[in-house]
């Protein structure tokens, strides 16, 4: 098992590489000139646009500044953004904000998620299915922003039980509710998946056979159904952690949580490279990990499944 | 209520939250907060941006102030006086000390400015310096040449409080010059360490920083307790908090987590004029839109055409459709709350007659080719009223063939320099001190405006204006040079925007100024 960690730990070197060099890339491709967007309307004199571009090696073709960039990396450093901000600095502040509000929305969908799959699998066909089934397909079909405003008026501004925005109760409350809007598409997912599964392994040959030893209905299907049942689940739940970055970006907006979402959506509009590379890098190295997990898992849930 | 909803409740309920509101939450500290969009820079020379000199103009007293209707009045400054309105005198006003309790000198004005001026400081507002003697030689045309020098030659500290300035050219503007916010001025720790003064700015006005810039948070400040200006606090601080969407900061007044708003989101406007009462503020702002025309296309050439449009273009008409009717559609061109400003001075040229704007078209020949029409994606309403403004030049001037060209915000600017537009383009201008010279010096002069429109006729007025040290006659001479503007129309003014804000119950006194200063936060009071 530990060669089959160690190799898929080397495979994300060349990822890592490839990766940065492409979001490089794209960033360099954007339209319009990053220093002169900086100012706007007023004059900049051309000395000055000039020190900046030399500053941040915008003088360069690409390959010359993404190397420039790597060396940087290299030794720690992530580079500066463009107003001179150290972008280490931008992230480690941001990083804090987006992991507690991931974790938040990743609990939400998984605790709730499994359980609303439990009951609505355990029960097919009646009305808890149905009312799973239709709410959920009510969840997936409402955008997210309109979920995140609508969750906002209501639960912020006419009931107030949650803060409308902003991180000033800290965790948990001001994550509460951006966490389940966040999460709530996964949840529907992960209900779904996990009472369609877990209904077709009760039908199985092995469950029939757990009913006819004896067992207890508890112990059918929390150990020989359930468990066999959770392998797409925990699938899902690795790929949705990527998803759940795309969807940060919309709920930091609205909750006006200073994550990392945000701040790659705005340091793209500004064509801020180092900025935008720095965060996608390391979102990309945790998504990484999170599936390396996931594929660990799956020989906890399923012992005849091995690694080499 | 969905899933989701319901799941909220249920948590809710289980993890036993009571209610918090803002009102009660916060128990009254003398403090308010005010929502707004993160700055780029604090450090007062390194920025143009409206949402730093929110924050800047109160850590720092500035030579001389704004009153709200736009005079400058000295605030730092005993007195700004000059005989030939070049070489400037500027007696500091003795006992003013900086937060960290250093003294305010004239040396602490002119480390700043210099400091500022430096091209190789790449300072966001470097060019406000432009007009101090010296200038050049610390800002080489060859953009990789070495400064000559590191100091303006045009800046001599003579004595502790005096200080003497000499300009290039003789500028009766330059006491309203030194209320942007750019002229503050430095303690000795700020040019030791520019990054540390950037996240904590030492200044010599009513607030200081509590604690360093939290970014994407919140800048919080309070009164300074050493203050000796005319600026004194009638509160005891004020906290600046960081908004990505302007929705969400309105959603947060309605619930009274903020106590001041600046711009409600012009779709929410009707509903808040209704719900907040009194509270809404609304008032005009220096922010101008026109339509620029690129006269280096011989297509644009003749001024009949020019005025065509503009006569052809229903201001009013665009204003009820896209701004509510609470814009201001424009008579001049410049706003009405710039003093020097002249109710109707662009007359018929500025008022809708399609028969009259025909006229004049065919009198031009008529235009050939396709109108591209150009504009940036940076606000939505863009595309709404250049759509209307399309549909008024055909069906006024019958120009079948137009095209809209909706370039990204981060490449207009350098699209408009490299004079790569072919067509008529947007672009406003908002006021960075209250004077006519700013509008039209800046645009229409012949050393910077962007339509290639020449007028020694124009150029010589305004430098006349700049020697006139009167003010009144500068005036009277500013509005001589807009007259010759405005005959030959290179840009089309169209209309002045409007501010909309909002106060939360626990305030009183809130007032914006449609100035740099905006929100005078000194004069407001705490419930």
């Amino acid at each position: 098992m530990w060669r089959y960690v160690l190799r898929r730990l080397l495979q994300a070197i060349p990822v890592f590489i490839g990766t940065t060099l492409l979001i490089y890339a794209m960033v360099f491709a954007l339209p319009g000139d990053p220093i002169q967007a900086l100012a706007g309307d007023k004059p900049v004199p051309d000395n000055v646009l000039e020190t900046l571009r030399d500053r941040y090696n915008l003088n360069d073709p690409l390959l010359v500044q993404y190397a420039k960039y790597m060396w940087g990396l290299f030794q720690g450093d992530l580079g500066e953004n463009y107003t001179g901000q150290s972008v280490s600095e931008m992230l480690s502040g941001r990083w804090a904000v987006t992991a507690q509000l991931a974790v938040t929305a990743w609990v939400f969908e998984l605790v709730l998620g499994i359980l609303l799959g439990i009951w609505a699998g355990l029960r097919r066909g009646r009305f808890a299915d149905t009312l799973v089934l239709s709410g959920t397909t009510l969840v997936i079909a409402v955008p997210v922003f309109v979920l995140g405003y609508a969750a906002q008026l209501v639960f912020g501004l006419h009931w107030q039980i949650f803060p409308t925005a902003g991180t000033d109760d800290g965790w948990p409350m001001s994550y509460l509710l951006p966490g389940m809007v966040l999460g709530s598409l996964g949840l529907s997912y992960v209900a779904r998946l996990t009472r369609t599964s877990l209904s077709e392994n009760l039908r199985a040959d092995y469950v029939r056979t757990a009913n006819a030893k004896g067992l207890s209905r508890a112990r059918v299907v929390g150990r020989h159904a359930l468990r066999n049942s959770l392998i797409p689940v925990v699938t899902y739940l690795g790929v949705d952690f990527g998803n759940m970055m795309a969807g940060a970006v919309v709920t930091e907006g609205i909750f006006n949580l200073p994550g990392i979402g945000g701040q790659v959506f705005e340091s793209i509009q500004l064509k801020e490279g180092p900025v935008v590379v720095g965060a996608v890098t390391l979102l990309v190295l945790i998504f990484l990990l999170v599936n390396l997990v996931v594929d660990l898992l799956y020989g906890v849930l399923d012992p005849r499944i091995r690694y080499e | 209520m969905n899933a989701a909803g319901l799941a909220a409740v249920a948590l809710a309920a289980s993890l036993g939250l009571s209610a918090c509101g803002g009102d009660d939450a916060k128990a009254s500290d003398g403090t308010f907060t005010v929502g707004h969009s993160e700055p780029d820079h604090l450090m007062p020379a390194n920025t143009t941006g409206s949402y730093a000199f929110d924050v800047i103009t109160e850590l720092f007293d500035n030579l001389m102030d704004l009153t709200k209707d736009g005079k400058a009045v000295p605030l730092a400054a005993e007195s700004v006086t000059s005989d030939d309105q070049k070489v400037w005198t500027i007696k500091v006003r003795a006992g003013q000390k900086f937060h960290n309790g250093e003294p305010v000198t004239a040396q602490s004005f002119a480390d700043a400015w210099n400091n500022a001026a430096y091209g190789p400081n790449a300072m966001g507002a470097n060019d406000y310096f432009s007009s101090i003697k010296g200038y050049a030689d610390l800002n080489p045309e060859d953009e990789n040449a070495k400064p000559k020098a590191d100091k303006l030659s045009g800046i001599e500290v003579v004595d502790q409080n005096t200080l003497k300035v000499t300009l290039n050219d003789p500028f009766s503007q330059f006491p309203l010059l030194l209320t942007y916010p750019a002229y503050a001025p430095m303690p000795k720790a700020g040019l030791k360490d520019p990054k540390a003064f950037d996240d904590h700015p030492i200044g010599n006005g009513p607030y200081m920083m509590d604690g360093n810039w939290e970014r994407n948070k919140q800048v919080k400040l309070v009164a300074f307790p050493g203050y000796t200006g005319t600026r004194k606090a009638k509160n005891k601080g004020v906290t600046w908090k960081s908004y990505s969407s302007a929705d969400t900061a309105y959603t947060d007044l309605r619930a009274g987590r903020i106590d001041v708003l600046q711009t409600i989101p012009s779709a929410k406007v009707p509903e808040a004029k209704r719900l907040l009462g009194d509270r809404f503020l609304a008032r005009k702002m220096s922010t101008t839109d026109y339509l620029g025309l690129p006269l280096f296309d011989k297509r644009f050439a003749n001024p009949d055409l020019r005025k065509a449009i503009s006569m052809a273009i229903d201001r009013q008409g665009v204003n009820k459709a896209v701004f509510n009717g609470s814009y201001f559609p424009a008579d001049s061109l410049i706003p009405s709350i710039i003093p020097g400003h002249r109710a109707n001075a662009c007359g018929e040229l500025c008022t809708y007659d399609p028969a009259k704007a025909r006229q004049l078209f065919d009198k031009a020949g008529g235009f050939s080719g396709t109108l591209e029409l150009y504009f940036s994606n940076a606000q939505p309403t863009y595309a709404q009223w250049m759509r209307i403004v399309a549909n008024s030049l055909r069906d006024n001037l019958g120009i079948k063939d137009i095209q809209f060209r909706q370039v990204p915000a981060s490449d207009y600017f350098s699209l408009l320099s490299d004079r790569k537009e072919k067509g008529p383009y947007r672009q406003n201008w908002e006021a960075d001190y209250p004077s006519p010279q700013n509008y039209l010096e800046n645009m229409w002069g012949s050393a910077g405006n962007r339509m290639g429109w020449k007028s020694t006729e124009f150029d010589d007025l305004i430098a006349k204006a700049n020697k006139s040290p009167d003010q009144a006659q500068a005036n009277a001479l500013y509005n001589q040079a807009e007259d010759v503007a405005i005959r030959e129309m290179p840009m089309i003014p169209l209309w002045t925007w409007a501010g909309e804000g909002g106060r939360s119950k626990r305030v009183d006194n809130v007032t914006i100024t449609p100035f740099s200063t905006g929100l005078i936060a000194t004069e407001v009071t705490v419930k």
